[in-house]
């Protein structure tokens, strides 16, 4: 892999498993979004994210609202500059697939990263490449999440734009979720009315 | 979004048929009951139909089959109570093809030669192909491997279903076997008649008599769809058709000078003839075996007349007497037979032999078409007229092949001999005395063999309609005929519902002897570019036998 830029680094592994990991953002906020694909440096592991979650630092210090005498909601940021550093935001990644040997296979790594691996969002380019086989579906789709249809139906919406033809990739997508969903329709129904175009 | 492939083929509406086009893999089966393929994505069922040729590819066979259900079929069995949005063509076009999907039966029927072309022909197909074995529409050569060319002398029918394709027949091996034409009324039997027999004259396989009950065959026939003539056999070929009348004046109204007018004596006529008309002239069975004694008493040659002349004369009740019959019955006998005796056609005694006659055309290799004129519409006419003569010619083929067998003579030229309403002379009561009857069942021993075209094939004895070789079915509608017409076949039930899906005019499902699986044909068109082909092709054989003639 080529040096990644530094102004897509978004975080770093705090926790990790053998099917996903956290990791915690440098900026407050400045988590990718759901269905986004990220990827971790050393080893090369691939990941959607699929959740984002904001949170005090010290759990034994709830965050109090602040802004009941405050104009707008930037003058509540501005009047507490604390907040900045009581405050963080971690995002949970499904493991997708990772590189070996210069060969992405889609589907779970020997070893998950090592904690305080960087977390890199993926260009557009990277997103193409990756997404040209859609097997990480089947690994999002039985990834346990309570809301699994949703990061499905947000990677391929952010995936699409990614590619030169849309068409072809939805038809793909559309496709491999037909064959990994054929004895469940609804469900099915319900991811496929998430990605209509 | 799901695109179909350009390439398939079904964007045109028609299927190709230089390339098979690829149509979806098996995924079960059996010998029995054929194997199922499910059909890709981009292939929609509707443009599948029953009757399609098939080829299956598999590891190491190709097996050719014809398509015998289409269905849908689905991988959730809980997706016909989910609501899903029918209006929104995104779902609907995933859904297609992958997770809803179109199924076909397929019969394979044949296992086709490895290299196309190659010496060994198809063979009938013992196995079938294993799973995920590929399934192609049939290709122009795949039907002409199964089927013949028209290069290697096989007449054109038509085409196979949703195909440009010629589908040939043999007509070499039709004739050597009866041959059934059915279909209810006005689907196209007449046509299909005049094509075959049009056939079989271009190719002098066989010689035909045709005892043609509604004058269409000979000189030219109507097409009442169009409202216009078309050409009849004498037309088209000229010399090689000879036509006999039984009523001039029809056939001189009609324009028609006719090469015989046929006249039957009452010497002709046989106990048996009227034993055969019991039904036609309402006769009970005393009154016709009451001919039997009349035989008896007044010789071969005279009974029908002298009985006759005794009816005139008053001395019925004394003849009933003498005869030890019911004298009712012999009365009834008399009045029936004194009215059909009536007949233009009938005198009292003829020593022109018509049946003779007709031999003696048919040896010349040429071709028969008898006009009932004005009496094709008596039923009585008809079946005493057609029973009486091929009793006769049957007779003398029978002579002539066990001479030939006894090395004295040559063998007969093959004859077919073409009848109408023919449920009227093989209905189950009748069959074993008709000599019809025993032509279907004696098959080809005698070289002479029928052509029955009928609209109630379930009225046709089943011993006979077993021995009915190749069958022409066009659209049969009556639960009892379709059974009719498919006893004895393999595969009659997966036949059934391919022919009760027949269109109305100009289809035919055509199977046995002379073809190696059962088609629907779509019938070729009889009209201007037929008589063409025909004609062209006439001239150019008739110079060249000249030609041989001169220089032999």
């Amino acid at each position: 892999m080529t040096a990644p830029s530094m102004d897509r680094r978004v975080g770093e592994v705090v926790e990790s498993t053998s099917t996903s990991f956290v990791a915690q953002c440098y900026q407050l906020e400045g988590a990718p979004a759901l269905g986004g694909l990220v990827r971790t440096d050393s080893p090369d592991i691939y990941g959607v994210v699929g959740s984002v979650t904001t949170e005090p630092l010290d759990s034994a210090r709830p965050v109090l609202a602040r802004g009941q005498d405050a104009d707008s909601e930037e003058d509540v940021i501005r009047d507490n500059p604390q907040l900045a550093r009581l405050l963080t935001s971690r995002f949970e990644v499904y493991i997708a697939g990772h590189v070996d040997d210069g060969v992405t296979h889609q589907y779970l790594p020997p070893r998950p990263p090592r904690v305080h691996s960087f977390v890199y969002a993926c260009d557009s380019e990277e997103i193409s490449n990756f997404t040209t086989s859609l097997d990480l579906l089947r690994l999002l789709l039985n990834s346990g999440a309570s809301h699994s249809d949703e990061i499905v139906g947000a990677c391929i919406r952010q995936a699409v734009s990614s590619h030169d033809r849309p068409d072809d990739f939805l038809a793909l997508a559309c496709r491999t979720l037909a064959v990994e969903l054929s004895a469940d329709v609804a469900r099915l129904n319900s991811i496929l009315r998430r990605i209509s175009p | 979004m799901i695109q179909p492939n350009e390439n398939n083929g079904l964007s045109h509406g028609r299927i190709a048929t230089i390339e098979g086009m690829a149509l979806g893999m098996v995924i079960e089966g059996s010998v029995a009951n054929g194997v199922e393929v499910r059909l890709d994505p981009g292939v929609s069922v509707e443009q599948i139909k029953v009757g399609t040729f098939v080829t299956l590819q598999g590891t190491n066979n190709r097996f050719f089959g014809v398509v015998t259900d289409v269905g849908l079929g689905s991988t959730d069995p809980r997706m016909k109570f989910t609501p899903l949005p029918a209006d929104d063509p995104f779902v609907i076009q995933a859904l297609q093809g992958t997770v809803a999907f179109g199924t076909i039966s397929v019969l394979p029927q044949l296992t086709l030669p490895d290299v196309l072309g190659d010496e060994q022909g198809p063979t009938a197909a013992k196995s079938i192909p294993s799973h995920f074995s590929r399934a192609f529409t049939a290709s122009q050569e795949d039907v002409e491997t199964v089927f013949g060319s028209e290069e290697d002398g096989n007449f054109w029918i038509g085409s196979p279903l949703d195909m440009e394709t010629k589908l040939c027949l043999d007509l070499g091996e039709l004739v050597k076997r009866s041959i059934g034409v059915f279909g209810k009324s006005g689907t196209g039997k007449t046509f299909l008649t005049r094509l075959l027999l049009a056939g079989i004259l271009q190719s002098g396989q066989a010689s035909s008599l045709i005892f043609d009950m509604h004058s269409e065959y000979g000189w030219q026939g109507q097409d009442t769809d169009k409202g216009v003539t078309v050409k009849g056999l004498k037309q088209l070929f000229g010399s090689k058709v000879s036509t006999f009348t039984l009523d001039e004046e029809h056939s001189r109204r009609r324009g028609l000078s006719t090469d015989e007018t046929v006249h039957l004596g009452f010497n002709h006529i046989e106990p048996e003839d009227v034993e055969l008309l019991r039904e036609s002239l309402n006769l009970s069975e005393v009154a016709a075996s009451a001919a039997y004694n009349l035989r008896e008493k007044f010789g071969e040659d005279n009974w029908l007349k002298d009985f006759l002349d005794a009816g005139k004369n008053g001395s019925l009740l004394e003849l009933a007497e003498e005869l030890q019959v019911n004298a009712g019955a012999l009365r009834a006998l008399y009045n029936r037979m004194g009215r059909f005796t009536r007949h233009g056609f009938m005198v009292e005694h003829s020593r022109v032999d018509t049946a003779a006659q007709m031999i003696e055309h048919l040896e010349r290799g040429q071709h028969v078409v008898l006009e009932f004129g004005r009496y094709g519409d008596d039923e009585a006419a008809y079946i005493l007229v057609s029973n009486l003569l091929t009793r006769r010619i049957h007779r003398k083929y029978v002579e002539a092949k066990e001479s030939a067998m006894g090395g004295a003579g040559k063998e007969p030229r093959p004859l077919v001999i073409v009848i109408e309403e023919a449920h009227k002379f093989l209905n189950s009561a009748v069959a074993s005395q008709t000599i019809f009857g025993i032509i279907a069942r004696e098959l080809r021993k005698y070289n002479v063999t029928l052509m029955v075209i009928d609209q109630r094939p379930s009225g046709i004895d089943s011993e006979v309609l077993s021995q009915v070789g190749t069958r022409f079915s066009c659209l049969l509608d009556n639960e009892r005929d379709i059974d009719a017409v498919l006893s004895g076949t393999s595969g009659g039930r997966a036949l059934r519902s391919v022919l009760s899906r027949l269109e109305a005019k100009q289809q035919a499902l055509v199977f046995g002897h002379a073809l190696p699986l059962p088609v629907v044909v779509r019938i070729r068109e009889y009209g201007p570019t037929f008589y063409e082909t025909i004609q062209g092709n006439e001239t150019e054989e008739e110079k060249k036998r000249k030609v041989d003639e001169l220089f032999a």
